[in-house]
């Protein structure tokens, strides 16, 4: 098993290369002078020379992309363009938000989407199982932009109950994690309930009901413990879609995190800041597929024997 | 006279003759009731994206300062927005957009992708290498920041959501082509295609993609909803379309500065997005029933 962790961790080490290359090269793609585009339409060719000779961009590429590397190494992202705050500073305040909504996010919709997958495997082509998949199907396709207006004019607006946006305790969290987690939790009910039926058929399944075991037993102790180890997989490699769709949430309820920033960030044309943040989500995602993958290993026996 | 033989063999004749796989797919596919009502709901939908235009009962741009925000009626169904302009023919109207964006990205991922994967499973080696640890790359960002990362480089428009839609589907596309062309190249009339001294073009296209056909069909339905979902997202966060043009996406993020109010300007334009995407999930569920080998045989 310790191979298989070292190993999947010296591959990931080229595609880590190839996205601090794509990254750095971001601002290079962009169509036009980056120079001026920075230093705005009315700067002066002085002016747009001092820019370019800020940004290091009079440099070779390849010296721009040594510096660009070893500044990423000691955690120097450069500075903003609007705020004219260091990137890691404007950072700091903004992950951790995040990285909390997504965790609450995913921590609600793996539960409510497990109970809703287990309750319609088991009620099967009955009506909970019709509601519980009418429900899984819907999730998928509700827009989160859209759920999360509709959450704000119910519960914010009508009932005065939560915050409309912002970050202000735990209460701003509620209605942002229900946004992002619809999606999630459709996804983890859809599979749960395919991966129980599966399950539900196995020889110790019956075995477990011929000699007498409780169906409580038989469902949780026996066919959920051993559907959860695919649905554990599934819900890990849906943190990317958290990631993505925290972006759209993040503006919905003005949710002062890195989604947010990324959005602003573009608006303002800020690139130093649209460049860093796309390369924490990038790794994010990738350390996210690596401990999952990790996981998979340590839950199932059979990769454990393998190895 | 005709020999009992002969009769029996026109039987067997008209009976292989009569045999079509439409026929039996359709036959499967009208008991999945939900998909069967999808497909007539998106049907229509693509009629009305054709005729919006001539049906629409107001012009969709012409604004109306004596209606301004007015709730749904008889004389505006879907009521009006903040420039009095009607929301039911901005809807009408905007099915093409919303239809279009996806239709194109989604159709030029599958071009792009299905013959990368193609061309990686069949020929594998560096080849497949190479295609392969560039999907890995692309699929190191979430589908939605690629997409933002990729108009933030163009810049904002349709066209640009488009090109960013359709890059994110093609690595997905790839994998999927290239799993299905590993498993299709081991077949005995590959090999016999091969020996008889077929191109690899002949090959590939008259022996391998149609075995990969059946996988296709249900990912780009599940991925046209999810082209249409990021597509109203990013026009949603200000990167599609422009803010006049009645692209659904749009249309809820102007109105959402009116949801105490009047909320029906973003509750009608979330609705018809909503119904859209369940619509092609509803439909891609139905075929995965109906052409999946493996939900098949079970």
């Amino acid at each position: 098993m310790w191979r298989y962790i070292a190993r999947r961790i010296v591959e990931m080490i080229p595609i880590l290369i190839v996205i601090s290359i794509l990254t750095f090269l971001f601002i290079h793609f962009i169509p036009g002078d980056p120079a001026r585009l920075v230093a705005g339409k009315d700067a002066t060719l002085e002016d747009v020379e001092n820019v370019r000779h800020e940004m290091g961009l009079d440099k070779p590429i390849v010296t721009q992309y040594v510096d660009y590397m070893k500044n990423l190494v000691t955690g120097e992202l450069g500075t903003s363009l609007t705020t004219g705050l260091p990137v890691i500073d404007m950072f700091k305040t903004r992950f951790m938000p995040s990285l909390q909504l997504t965790f609450l996010s995913m921590f609600w919709a793996t539960l409510m989407g497990l109970a809703i997958g287990v309750f319609s495997a088991i009620n099967k082509n009955k009506w909970p199982d019709y509601f519980g998949m009418v429900t899984a199907v819907s999730g998928i396709s509700i827009p989160g932009f859209w759920l999360g207006l509709l959450l704000i004019q119910l519960f914010s607006v009508q009932l005065g109950l939560l915050p409309t946006g912002g970050l202000d305790g735990f209460s701003s969290y509620i209605l942002p994690s229900i946004t992002l987690g619809a999606g999630i939790m459709s996804m983890i009910a859809r599979f749960t309930r395919s991966s129980m039926l599966e399950t539900l058929q196995a020889d110790y399944i019956r075995t477990g009901r011929a000699k007498g075991l409780k169906e409580r037993s038989v469902i949780v102790t026996h066919a959920l413990r051993n559907s959860l180890i695919s649905v554990v997989t599934v819900a890990g490699l849906q943190f990317g879609f958290l990631l993505g769709g925290s972006v759209v949430v993040e503006t919905v309820f003005s949710f002062p995190g890195m989604g947010r920033l990324l959005i602003d960030s573009i608006a303002f044309r800020d690139y130093p800041v649209i460049q860093s943040a796309l390369l924490l989500f990038a790794f994010e995602f990738i350390l996210v597929n690596l401990v999952v993958d990790v996981l998979y290993t340590v839950l199932n026996p059979k990769i454990q024997l393998d190895s | 006279m005709t020999s009992p033989t002969t009769v029996q063999n026109s039987q067997v004749q008209h009976t292989q003759r009569k045999y079509s796989p439409f026929k039996e797919f359709w036959k499967s596919f009208k008991k999945q009731k939900a998909a069967l009502l999808a497909s007539i709901f998106i049907g229509l939908l693509i009629v009305v994206a054709f005729i919006g235009p001539y049906i629409a009962p107001y012009d969709p741009f012409e604004p109306n300062y004596d209606a301004l925000l007015e709730g749904p009626s008889a004389s505006h169904l879907a009521g009006t927005d903040e420039y009095g302009r009607d929301i039911f023919s901005r809807l009408i109207v905007g099915a093409k957009i919303s239809l279009m964006v996806s239709f194109s990205a989604v159709f030029l991922g599958l071009i792009l992708g299905t013959i990368l994967g193609l061309i990686s499973g069949y020929f594998g080696g560096w080849i497949d290498k190479i295609i392969m640890r560039s999907c890995d790359v692309l699929f190191s960002f979430p589908d939605l920041l690629l997409a933002i990362a990729i108009v933030a480089l163009l810049g904002p428009g349709i066209n640009n959501v488009i090109i960013a839609v359709m890059i994110f589907s093609v690595p997905s596309f790839a994998r999927l082509v290239r799993g299905a062309t590993l498993n299709a190249k081991e077949n005995v009339y590959v090999e016999a295609a091969q020996s008889m001294g077929a191109s690899h073009v002949r090959v590939l296209w008259k022996h391998i993609f149609p075995e990969t056909m059946s996988e296709l069909i249900i990912f780009v339905t599940m991925r046209i909803g999810t082209a249409i979902l990021a597509a109203s997202g990013l026009s949603f966060l200000g990167l599609g379309a422009s803010p006049e043009m009645p692209e659904w996406g749009v249309m809820l993020s102007s109105g959402r500065d009116y949801l105490g109010t009047s909320s029906h300007v973003v509750i009608m334009p979330g609705i018809a997005i909503f119904l859209t995407v369940l619509a092609f999930n509803l439909i891609g569920d139905g075929l995965r029933d109906v052409l999946d080998p493996k939900i098949k045989n079970n």
